[in-house]
C-alpha cells in the first residue's frame, strides 16, 4: 500500500471567499485501495475542498490530478463521469423515485427504444446484490432507511465507474449496526482499488475503517499520518489547533469567580435521536460550558431547552418550575433565550434593519397590539449598539449586510434585551473575526458577573476553559464528563473529548 | 442580496432619491435631524420599494402629459370632481384593494388565488341579503365582510395551519367559490336598489368619488394596522425568515392566518364596490381574472414575491398603474384586447426586473 | 435494510399477493382517484337505470375530450413541479387562429399545423423564460394567458364559423362512433402514459419534480427538461384548441375559459400532487373521467344547477389537497 500510485491528488489549492481564505494552500493526496479520512472541525476548509475536488467549486489558485493527469471538473456531473463520485450527507437523489430508477436515472437500459423496467430491475438488484444489501429496489427511495439511501447513492457511483468515492459525513444519522455494515462495503471497496475519501467528526470511526488521516484547520492541511500512529488526543490537539504542551502550559492559569449554588435551570434526562439522555445544571452567575467535538450533542442539547425542538424524553425546569417542552415561545416567556448556531438559518432577519432585528423577541413578547413604536425601537437598538459595540453606520442598516461578528452582536442584542435569565450561546464567536470574538468573550463574563446562568457553547476548548466555571464534556451523544473550578483545564477537557483510555 | 438590489436601484436614480430625502426629513421636523443617516435610510428605502411603480406612474403620467390632451383637466360637475385622473382613481380602487390584501399575503411568502371569486362571494352574499331577505343595506354589508373574513379564515386555515402551499390552498376558493357565489344567487344576476349600497360606488362625499375615498381609507387603514402596530413587522419577519421568526417568539402561524384573513376583508370590500357598481351581483364575471392584476399590482408596488417586504403604498401605486395604463390605451383607441397584451408585457418586464438571475446575467455580460 | 432470511421469505410472499401499487403510500392517490372514480360510477349505474349504456360512456368522452387533452399536458408540467396557467387562453387563441385562417383561403390542415406550432413554440419559450431567469412558472404562464387572450380577442372578437369542406367531414365524424376530438384525446394520454413511464425524458420529469438541485447532482440535464415539459402543455392546449374547433364548427377567442383551472383541478384529483414528483397519466384520466361522472350525474339527479358542480369539484379538491398534505406527513412543515 504504501508504494500506490497516488489516484488523486491536488496542490496548492486556494479559494477565497470575501472575506474567508477557505482554502489556503491545502495539499492532499489519496491512493488507490485506501481509505482516507478527512479531519477537521467547522471552518477548516474540508468541505471546501471536497467541493474543489468534485467541481463544485472552482479553485482560485492550484490543480487537481486524477492518475498524474490534471483535471478541472466544471460541475460535479462532470467529475463523476471523471470517475469522482461524492456521498453527501443529506442523499442527493430523488426520494420521489424507485432505488432501481435512482441507481440509473439516465442510464436506463432500453429496448426498442423504450426503459426495458424489467433490466433496469435486474440491473439494479446486481448493483445492490454487489453491495451486499437485499432490498426490494422498487419501492421508492423516500420510504426506505437513510442507511439504504446512502447505499444507494454509493451504488449510483459504483455503477458510473466511480474510481475515487468521497463519503460526507455518511455515518451521522446511522446506527451503530448500519454503520459496521457501511464499513464492511467501504473497505470491500477499497480492498478492489477505488480510493475512498471519508468523512467524519466521530473519531472511533476513523481508527475502525481509515489508513491514512489528514487533518485540516484553517483552510490548510496540519498533518498527514498513517491512522494507527495517531494517537486520539494528539489528533483531538490537531484538529482543534492546540499543542499538547500549551496545553499543560494554560492549565490552571484561570482563577475564576466561582457562581452561586443557585441553579437557574435544570435538565434532566434530555434526549432526541442519537443524543442523550443529557442532565445538566445552570447556576445563577455562572457560565457552564460544553465542550466535544461537532456531532457530539452540543447543539441538539442546547436547542432541546431552548424549544426549538421537542425532546423526545426529559424535562427542563426554570427555578424549579417545569418548562412546557418544544416551545420557543414559552421557553423564552420563562426567560430562556438561545443564539443558534445556525445564525443565516435561525436567527437572523437579513431583509429588515438592525432596528427591527434587535426589537423583534421583545415585540414578540408582548405581542402585535402593544407596538414598541419606531422610536422606542431606536432607542432599545441604539442603546445595544452602543454597548455591544456592533459597528453599523446606524440602526437603519438591513442586518444582512452587516458581518458576520456584528450579526452575532444584533441576535445577542435581541435576546438580551428580553432580559433573560438564561442565556445559551451556541458558537457565539464562530466566523467572527479576532477582535470580535475576544469582545464577545469579555461581554459573556460581564452577564455572568451580573447574575445570569448561561450555557456557552464552543469547539475551542481554550474558549470553553476561558470563558466557563465548569465544564460538561458531551461526546457520541453522552455526558463524558463534567469538570469544574481548579479542574477546568484545556488538557483534560481534550482528554475527555477524546475519551482517552478507550481503544485507541 | 436583496438590500443591494435595493441599494442599486436607488443608486440609479441619486438625485430623485435624495431629494425625496429631504422632503422626508423636512415633513418630520427636527425630530429626527439627530440621526440624518438613519432618517435618510429609512426614508430611502420606504420609498425604495415603492421605486418601481411610482417610476411606472410617473412614466405615464409623462406620457398622458405629452400625448393626451386634457388628461390632467379636472372639472366640477354638479358638485362632483370628473376627469381622467378621477376617473384612473375611481376605477383602480377595486384592484387597490385587493393589491393592499395580496401585498400582505405575499410579504408572508404566500399567495391568494381566491380573491377574485372572493369578490363574487362578498358581492352575492350582500345583494342576495338586501334583495331577498330583505335585510337592510347595513346588514347586507356586514354580511359581505363576514363572508370574506370567513373565506380568509379558510384560506389561512389551510395555509398555516395544514400547512397546505399557498397557491394549492387558494385555488382550492378559487375553483369553488364561484359555484358558491352562484349557489347564494340561485345562478340569476341579483339586482337591488338600495340607497346605501348604491352609494358604495355611485356616491360622492365632498365632490370625491366613494371608491376613491374607501380605497384611501383601507390604505390608511392599512397603514396604521402595518405600521401602527406591530403586525408589519411580524409580517415581515415571518415571511423573510420564518424559522428565525418563530425562534424570536412570533406566532407565525397566526401572523399568516390574519393576513389571509386582511386579504379576504380587502376582497369583499373590493366585492361590494363591484356589485355597488352594476347594482348587482354577478356571480360569474364579477372579480373575474382580478387575482391576477392583484398580484401584479403588489409586485410591481416592491412586494417582493419571496416573501419579507412589502409596500402597500406600493401596492395602491401599482394598482393605478395598472388603471392608468387601461384608461390611457382607451382614450387612445387602442383596442382593450391590445390591454391584455401590454399587461403580459407588463408581468414579464416586473418579473424579469426582480429576477437575481437577471442581474447577475447583464452584469456578466 | 437488512431483512432478514426469515422475514423475509414471508414478505416475499406477501409481495406475490401485493396488488402493485396499493401498498406503497406513495400510490395511495392513486388509489383513492381510482376507488372514487368506482365508488361514483357504480352509484351512478345503481341510482340511473340506462347508465350503463355506450351512449353514456361516449358522452363521458367527448364531453371531456378537450379537457382531457389539456390535462395530458398539464400531468407533465405539474409533475415537474411546475404549473402552467396560460392553457386556456392558448386553447382559444388556437382555435380563432385555425377558424381564421380558413377563413383567408387556407386549407384545415396547415391551420391546424400552424396553431400547433404556435402552442408549442410558446411554451418552450415560456419554459425558456422560466428556466433561464429562474422565474416563478405561475407569474410567466400568466403572462403568456394575457398574451394568448388578448391576441385571440385581437384576431377577432366574434365567433368565426369555419367553412370547409374537410373541415366539416371532420366534424361530422364528431356525430360519428369515432369523434376525430376523442381520439386525439386517447391518442395523446396513450402517448403520454408511455412518454412518463417508458422513457428517459419521462423520468427525468419525475426527477426533476423530486428536487431540482438533486436532479442536477444526478446528471438530468434541467434546463432541456423543463423547456420540453411547458412546450408539450403548448402542444396539448393547442390541440385541445383545435378538437374544440371541430366539436363546435367554429373558433372563439373566448374559448377555453378557465379550462386552466378545471385541467389543474382535474390532474390534481387525479392523484398528482401539485408539489411535483409523483403522478400518473392514468390518475389523469381518472381524474378526467371523474369530472365527466360528476356532469352526467347531476342532471340524472335533478341537480341542474351548474354551481354545484364547481362546489363538487372544489370539494373534491380539497380533499385531495389534505389526503395529499396527509401523506407526505409533517415533513416540510416548519
Amino acid at each position: 500500500m504504501v508504494d500506490a500510485p497516488p489516484l488523486l491528488e491536488a496542490r496548492g489549492l486556494v479559494k477565497v471567499y470575501p472575506g474567508v481564505r477557505a482554502l489556503d494552500g491545502a495539499d492532499f493526496t489519496l491512493r488507490a485501495g485506501e481509505v482516507h479520512a478527512l479531519m477537521g472541525e467547522n471552518g477548516a476548509g474540508k468541505s471546501t475542498l471536497i467541493k474543489a475536488l468534485t467541481g463544485a467549486v472552482r479553485p482560485d489558485a492550484g490543480e487537481v490530478r486524477l492518475d498524474g493527469r490534471v483535471v478541472r471538473p466544471r460541475s460535479p456531473v462532470e467529475a463523476q463521469r471523471l470517475g469522482v463520485s461524492t456521498v453527501y450527507q443529506e442523499v442527493n437523489l430523488a426520494p420521489n423515485l424507485s432505488l432501481a430508477e435512482n441507481l440509473l436515472l439516465g442510464r436506463q437500459p432500453r429496448r426498442f427504444g423504450l426503459i426495458d423496467r424489467r433490466a433496469v430491475r435486474r440491473r439494479a438488484e446486481e448493483i445492490m446484490a454487489r453491495l451486499g444489501v437485499r432490498v426490494d429496489v422498487g419501492r421508492p427511495l423516500g420510504s426506505l432507511p437513510i442507511a439504504v439511501q446512502q447505499m444507494a447513492a454509493i451504488g449510483r457511483a459504483l455503477d458510473l465507474d466511480a474510481r475515487v468515492l468521497v463519503l460526507d459525513e455518511p455515518t451521522s444519522s446511522l446506527d451503530a449496526e448500519e454503520t459496521a455494515r457501511l464499513f464492511g462495503v467501504v473497505r470491500d471497496l477499497a480492498a478492489r482499488g477505488m480510493g475512498v475519501v471519508f468523512i467524519t467528526h466521530f473519531i472511533g470511526q476513523v481508527y475502525g475503517v481509515c489508513a491514512r488521516v489528514t487533518v485540516m484547520r484553517g483552510g490548510r492541511v496540519v498533518a498527514v499520518r498513517d491512522a494507527p500512529d495517531l494517537p486520539r488526543l494528539e489528533l483531538v490537539a490537531l484538529m482543534l489547533g492546540v499543542s499538547m504542551e500549551e496545553a499543560r502550559a494554560i492549565e490552571g492559569a484561570h482563577a475564576r469567580a466561582g457562581s452561586s449554588a443557585q441553579v437557574a435551570l435544570r435538565a434532566r434526562g434530555l434526549r432526541r435521536g442519537r443524543v442523550g439522555p443529557i442532565d445538566l445544571e445552570l447556576r445563577r452567575g455562572g457560565a457552564l460550558g460544553l465542550a466535544g467535538l461537532l456531532g457530539s450533542g452540543r447543539t441538539e442539547t442546547a436547542r432541546m431547552i431552548a424549544g426549538s425542538d421537542r425532546p423526545e424524553g426529559g424535562r427542563v425546569e426554570v427555578d424549579g418550575r417545569a418548562l412546557r417542552a418544544g416551545s420557543p415561545r414559552r421557553a423564552i416567556a420563562a426567560g430562556v433565550a438561545l443564539c443558534p448556531e445556525d445564525r443565516k438559518a435561525e436567527a437572523i432577519v437579513p431583509g429588515l434593519s438592525v432596528r427591527e432585528n434587535i426589537a423583534l423577541a421583545v415585540q414578540a413578547r408582548r405581542g402585535w397590539w402593544r407596538a414598541i413604536g419606531r422610536r422606542g425601537q431606536r432607542d432599545l437598538a441604539e442603546r445595544f449598539v452602543r454597548s455591544l459595540r456592533i459597528a453599523t453606520p446606524g440602526v437603519e442598516k438591513a442586518a444582512g449586510e452587516l458581518s458576520g461578528g456584528n450579526q452575532q452582536k444584533v441576535v445577542l442584542a435581541r435576546w438580551l434585551a428580553t432580559e433573560p435569565r438564561v442565556l445559551l450561546l451556541d458558537e457565539p464567536t464562530r466566523g467572527i473575526d479576532v477582535g470580535a470574538k475576544a469582545e464577545i468573550e469579555r461581554l459573556a463574563g460581564d452577564l455572568c458577573g451580573r447574575g445570569l446562568a448561561m450555557l456557552f457553547i464552543s469547539s475551542e476548548v481554550e474558549e470553553v476553559a476561558r470563558v466557563c466555571d465548569r465544564v460538561l464534556v458531551l461526546r457520541d451523544g453522552r455526558v463524558a464528563g463534567e469538570l469544574s473550578g481548579e479542574s477546568v483545564t484545556v488538557a483534560a477537557v481534550m482528554r475527555l473529548i477524546a475519551g482517552e483510555g478507550e481503544r485507541a | 442580496m436583496r438590500d443591494t438590489e435595493r441599494g442599486k436601484s436607488l443608486r440609479g436614480g441619486r438625485d430623485g432619491s435624495d431629494e425625496a430625502a429631504t422632503e422626508w426629513r423636512g415633513t418630520r421636523g427636527a425630530r429626527t435631524s439627530h440621526v440624518p443617516y438613519d432618517s435618510a435610510l429609512a426614508a430611502l428605502r420606504a420609498i425604495g420599494r415603492a421605486a418601481p411603480a411610482a417610476a411606472a406612474v410617473g412614466l405615464l403620467l409623462a406620457f398622458n402629459a405629452a400625448f393626451t390632451p386634457g388628461f390632467f383637466d379636472l372639472t366640477i360637475v354638479d358638485g362632483r370632481l370628473a376627469g381622467s385622473l378621477v376617473d384612473v382613481l375611481n376605477r383602480g380602487a377595486i384592484v387597490a384593494l385587493l393589491a393592499l390584501g395580496m401585498a400582505l399575503v405575499i410579504a408572508t411568502g404566500g399567495v391568494d388565488l381566491s380573491v377574485g371569486a372572493v369578490m363574487a362571494i362578498a358581492g352575492a352574499a350582500a345583494a342576495t341579503l338586501a334583495a331577498q331577505h330583505g335585510a337592510g343595506a347595513w346588514a347586507a354589508i356586514a354580511g359581505a365582510l363576514a363572508v370574506g373574513t370567513a373565506a380568509g379564515a379558510f384560506n389561512g386555515a389551510l395555509v398555516a395551519g395544514a400547512g397546505v402551499q399557498p397557491i394549492v390552498a387558494t385555488l382550492v376558493l378559487m375553483v369553488a367559490g364561484r359555484g358558491a357565489a352562484q349557489l347564494l344567487t340561485g345562478g340569476q344576476i341579483v339586482t337591488f336598489n338600495d340607497p346605501v349600497l348604491n352609494f358604495i360606488d355611485g356616491g360622492f362625499v365632498a365632490g370625491v368619488p366613494m371608491p376613491v375615498l374607501i380605497g384611501a381609507g383601507a390604505l390608511a387603514l392599512g397603514l396604521s394596522l402595518t405600521r401602527g402596530t406591530a403586525l408589519g413587522l411580524f409580517i415581515e419577519a415571518t415571511g423573510d425568515n420564518e424559522r428565525a421568526a418563530r425562534l424570536a417568539g412570533v406566532r407565525v402561524r397566526t401572523v399568516k392566518a390574519s393576513a389571509y384573513m386582511l386579504c379576504g376583508v380587502a376582497a369583499a370590500v373590493a366585492g361590494l364596490l363591484a356589485a355597488s357598481d352594476i347594482r348587482a351581483a354577478d356571480a360569474n364575471n364579477a372579480g373575474l381574472y382580478l387575482e391576477l392584476d392583484a398580484i401584479l399590482a403588489a409586485v410591481l408596488g416592491g412586494t417582493a414575491l419571496r416573501g419579507g417586504r412589502f409596500s402597500l403604498v406600493g401596492a395602491v401605486l401599482g394598482a393605478l398603474f395598472i388603471q392608468g395604463l387601461t384608461t390611457t390605451l382607451y382614450l387612445h383607441d387602442v383596442s382593450p384586447n391590445a390591454t391584455l397584451a401590454v399587461k403580459a408585457a407588463a408581468v414579464l418586464a416586473v418579473c424579469l426586473a426582480v429576477s437575481e438571475r437577471v442581474r447577475v446575467w447583464v452584469w456578466r455580460k | 435494510m437488512v431483512q432478514r432470511p426469515a422475514r423475509f421469505r414471508f414478505l416475499r410472499a406477501l409481495r406475490v399477493l401485493r396488488v402493485q401499487g396499493l401498498l406503497s403510500p406513495q400510490d395511495v392517490p392513486l388509489a383513492a382517484t381510482v376507488g372514487v372514480l368506482l365508488a361514483l360510477f357504480a352509484a351512478c349505474a345503481i341510482a340511473f337505470p340506462g347508465f350503463l349504456s355506450p351512449g353514456v360512456a361516449r358522452n363521458l368522452l367527448v364531453g371531456n375530450a378537450v379537457l382531457g387533452l389539456v390535462c395530458v399536458g398539464m400531468t407533465f408540467v405539474i409533475i415537474s413541479g411546475g404549473i402552467d396557467l396560460s392553457v386556456g387562453a392558448a386553447i382559444g387563441f388556437s382555435g380563432i387562429l385555425v377558424a381564421s385562417l380558413v377563413q383567408q383561403g387556407w386549407h384545415p390542415l396547415p391551420a391546424f399545423g400552424s396553431a400547433l406550432a404556435i402552442g408549442t413554440t410558446g411554451g418552450a419559450a415560456m419554459g425558456t423564460l422560466i428556466h433561464r431567469f429562474a422565474l416563478p412558472p405561475f407569474l410567466v404562464t400568466l403572462a403568456g394567458m394575457f398574451l394568448y387572450r388578448g391576441s385571440a380577442l385581437m384576431v377577432s372578437e366574434r365567433s368565426i364559423t369555419i367553412r370547409h369542406p374537410f373541415h366539416r367531414t371532420l366534424a361530422e365524424w364528431g356525430s360519428g362512433p369515432v369523434p376525430p376530438a376523442v381520439v386525439m384525446f386517447v391518442v395523446a394520454a396513450a402517448a403520454g402514459f408511455v412518454v412518463a413511464r417508458w422513457t428517459r425524458f419521462g423520468r427525468d420529469v419525475y426527477a426533476l419534480g423530486g428536487g431540482e438541485e438533486s436532479a442536477r447532482l444526478m446528471g438530468v440535464r434541467v434546463a432541456g427538461v423543463k423547456v420540453r415539459v411547458y412546450a408539450i402543455s403548448g402542444l396539448c392546449a393547442a390541440l385541445a384548441g383545435v378538437a374544440m374547433t371541430l366539436a363546435t364548427g367554429a373558433g372563439n377567442a373566448t374559448a377555453g375559459h378557465l379550462a386552466e383551472l378545471d385541467a389543474i383541478a382535474a390532474v390534481v384529483i387525479g392523484g398528482t400532487p401539485l408539489s411535483g414528483g409523483a403522478g400518473s397519466m392514468v390518475g389523469t384520466v381518472a381524474g378526467v373521467l371523474i369530472f365527466g361522472l360528476i356532469q352526467e350525474a347531476m342532471p340524472r339527479a335533478g341537480v341542474t344547477n351548474s354551481w354545484w358542480f364547481r362546489i363538487a369539484v372544489g370539494g373534491l379538491l380539497l380533499g385531495f389537497v389534505l389526503l395529499q398534505r396527509g401523506l407526505e406527513g409533517r415533513r416540510g412543515r416548519s
